[in-house]
C-alpha cells in the first residue's frame, strides 16, 4: 500500500462545503503547506474545526470559510489573529464558539461514533446561549442538567507530523501531540504532511513505535514536505517564525491578505514559497521558543 | 522573623498578594497565565504551599518552577511527568487545579470575558481570543483573577459582553447547582486585593495597596462593592520573597507588566 501523494493531489480529494479539522495548536505544528494548497485551490464554503492560529486566519482571509468551530484563534505571542479578527468584525463567517475541552469531547464523540458526550462545561456561560445547536439534557443518574456536546464529525483532517512511512504510520516526537490523534480519528479521511518519509523498518528501532499515536488505518494520505509547518513550529525540529508572523500580522493593517498571498502563496508552489521565506535551511534552523 | 523589604515595585506587591491566593490549596496544579500570575503561583510553590504542582507552560509537569526569564534553550528543568494539552483537561475536570487569569472584563457576579467586546455574536465590535478554556475552568475548579489596570472598563456594570465563565449569578445557575459549586478566589489588582465573600458573594475589598483609598477603588469599579470590616494595607513583600522573585525572573520581565512600573508604596 502506498499513500504518498503530492499536496495538490491530496487537497483535490476535498470538496466544497466539507468539514475540515486542522491539527496543531495556535502557532504550533500546523499543516501550513496543506493550508497554502487549499488557498491556491478553488475550494469554498468549508467548515473549519481547529485550535486555531494562522491556519484559520489565512483560510478566512482567502474566502474559503463558511463557518469556524473554535475555542480560540491566536498566534500566542501575538494574542489576536489579525485576519480571523477582521472576518469576525466584518461578519464574514458563521461560528460555533465552544470551550477548548468541549472541542476535544466533540472529536472524541465523533471518533467513538457516539452522538454526544455529556459535560458540565459550558453551563452558566454564553457558550450554551449562543451556540444554538448545543442541547442541554437531564441525566438518568442525577438531578443535574448537562451539556450534550455533539460529535464533531469531520470529512477530512489535516495534520503535520515528523516522520511517516508510505503506509501511513505517522510519528510525532515533539513534546506535545496536541489533539492530532483525535483529529485523525474523528475524520473520514486524514491527510498527513510530514517532515520526512521513512522506511517501515524505522519504527522497529529503539522506542520509535512509542511515538506513533494512531493506527495507519486512520491516515489516508501522506504528503512529504520538509518545513511544511512553517511559519508555525514543528518541535523538536524548528520553532515558529516570529519575524514572518510579525510581517503577516502587519499585512492585515497595510496591504491586506492579497498582498501577503501575492508575495508568498498565490502563483507559487511550496518550493517557491520556501525560497521566498529564506529557504528550507533557514526554516529548519528557526530556534525553538523557551517558555 | 520576617524582614520586610523597604523598596519594592507594585508588580512585586501584586506577586506576593497573588501568592497568598494559593495558600492552603493543597496538592493542585497552579496555573498562572501571564507574568504576574505565573510568578505568584511559582512564589507560592517555593514558600507557602510546596505541595502545589506546576507545568513548564508547554508539555511537562515540574517539581520546581522554572524561571520565567533568563532561561536558554536546552537549560535543564525539573520534569516530573508528561503533561500535554489533552492531559490538562483530565486535570481540569478532576477539579485539582487553581488558575489565576487576567480577564478583559469582570462583572458583579464574578463572570468574566476574554472572547469579544460589543456588537453581536455574529458581528462583535472587537474580536478577542474566544472563550478558550474559561467555561470548563470555571465550572471545574478554583479561579482567581489578576487585573493590571483596575478600571470600569474591566470591572463592568451589568454583565460581561460575552460571559465566558460561570459566576455567582442566580439567573444563570444550572439546574442542580448551588453557589457552593463555584469557587472564586482572590482578585489582585493594581489598587487592592479583593475576594467574593461579601454578602451573597458580592466582590469585597480585603486590603488596599499603600497609598490607595477605598474611594479610589469605588471610583474605578463599575458595580457596588462590599467593604470588609477590617480593610488592611496589603502586606509589603519580605526580603525572602523579593529574593525568590528575583531568582524566578532574573531579567525583570515583571517590570514591564504595569504602566510606568510604579513603586509599591504610593504614599
Amino acid at each position: 500500500m502506498d499513500k504518498i501523494v503530492s499536496a495538490k493531489d491530496a487537497i483535490a480529494q476535498i470538496s466544497d462545503g466539507m468539514t475540515v479539522g486542522i491539527g496543531g495548536w495556535g502557532p504550533r505544528r500546523k499543516p501550513m503547506a496543506l493550508i497554502r494548497e487549499i488557498i491556491r485551490s478553488d475550494l469554498k464554503d468549508l467548515t473549519i474545526v481547529a485550535y486555531g492560529g494562522a491556519d484559520v486566519g489565512m483560510l478566512c482571509a482567502a474566502g474559503k470559510v463558511k463557518k469556524v468551530i473554535f475555542a480560540f484563534v491566536s498566534l500566542d505571542f501575538i494574542p489576536l489573529e489579525p485576519y480571523f479578527r477582521l472576518a469576525r468584525q466584518n461578519a464574514e463567517i458563521d461560528i460555533m464558539e465552544i470551550d477548548e475541552g468541549m472541542l476535544l469531547l466533540g472529536l472524541r464523540a465523533a471518533a467513538w461514533k457516539i452522538p454526544f458526550i455529556p459535560t458540565s462545561v459550558g453551563l452558566g456561560t454564553d457558550v450554551i446561549k449562543n451556540a444554538s445547536d448545543l442541547a442541554i439534557i437531564n441525566s438518568p443518574y442525577d438531578e443535574k442538567e448537562w451539556v450534550a456536546m455533539p460529535a464533531l464529525k469531520l470529512d477530512v483532517s489535516l495534520v503535520h507530523v515528523d516522520k511517516a512511512d508510505k503506509r501511513g504510520v505517522c510519528q510525532i516526537k515533539g513534546p506535545d501531540l496536541y489533539m492530532d490523534d483525535w483529529f485523525a480519528r474523528a475524520a473520514e479521511m486524514t491527510i498527513a504532511s510530514c517532515e520526512e518519509t521513512v522506511h517501515s523498518d524505522y519504527f522497529s528501532g529503539a522506542d520509535e513505535a512509542r511515538f506513533v499515536h494512531w493506527e495507519r488505518s486512520e491516515t489516508s494520505a501522506v504528503v512529504p514536505i520538509s518545513g511544511g509547518a512553517h511559519p508555525s513550529s514543528c518541535a523538536p525540529f524548528y520553532g515558529f517564525d516570529v519575524e514572518h508572523f510579525k510581517e503577516y500580522n502587519a499585512s492585515a493593517k497595510e496591504g491586506g491578505f492579497d498582498a501577503y498571498s501575492g508575495s508568498y502563496i498565490d502563483g507559487k508552489d511550496e518550493s517557491e514559497y520556501q525560497e521566498a521565506v529564506g529557504g528550507l535551511d533557514a526554516i529548519i534552523s528557526l530556534p525553538l521558543p523557551v517558555y | 522573623m520576617t524582614i520586610t523589604a523597604t523598596e519594592y515595585k507594585l508588580c512585586e506587591l501584586m506577586i506576593c498578594a497573588g501568592a497568598d491566593a494559593f495558600t492552603g490549596n493543597g496538592e493542585v496544579l497552579a496555573t498562572g497565565i501571564g507574568v504576574i500570575p505565573r510568578l505568584a503561583a511559582s512564589l507560592a510553590m517555593k514558600t507557602s504551599n510546596p505541595n502545589l504542582m506546576m507545568t513548564d507552560s508547554e508539555a511537562w509537569m515540574l517539581s520546581e518552577p522554572n524561571a520565567i526569564s533568563g532561561r536558554k534553550l536546552g537549560d535543564g528543568q525539573h520534569k516530573e511527568s508528561w503533561m500535554g494539552f489533552s492531559r490538562i483537561f483530565d486535570n481540569v475536570w478532576s477539579g485539582k487545579r487553581h488558575a489565576m487569569v487576567g480577564p478583559s472584563q469582570i462583572d458583579q457576579f464574578g463572570q468574566t470575558n476574554i472572547s469579544a467586546l460589543g456588537g453581536t455574536y455574529g458581528q462583535p465590535k472587537v474580536q478577542m481570543l474566544g472563550v478558550r478554556g474559561f467555561p470548563g475552568n470555571s465550572i471545574s475548579h478554583k479561579n482567581s483573577f489578576c487585573v493590571p489596570a483596575h478600571s470600569k472598563r474591566v470591572f463592568v456594570g451589568g454583565e460581561c459582553d460575552v460571559v465566558c465563565s460561570i459566576g455567582y449569578n442566580e439567573e444563570r445557575l444550572p439546574k442542580g447547582y448551588s453557589f457552593e459549586d463555584i469557587v472564586l478566589g482572590l482578585v489582585i489588582t493594581d489598587l487592592c486585593v479583593m475576594d467574593w465573600q461579601g454578602p451573597n458573594h458580592q466582590l469585597r475589598i480585603l486590603s488596599l495597596h499603600p497609598g490607595i483609598s477605598i474611594q479610589n477603588v469605588i471610583d474605578n469599579t463599575g458595580f457596588k462593592l462590599s467593604i470588609s470590616d477590617s480593610v488592611s494595607t496589603t502586606k509589603a513583600p519580605t526580603k525572602e520573597q523579593m529574593s525568590i522573585i528575583k531568582s524566578l525572573d532574573p531579567k525583570g520581565l515583571r517590570y514591564k507588566q504595569l504602566l510606568n512600573n510604579p513603586a509599591g508604596d504610593r504614599r
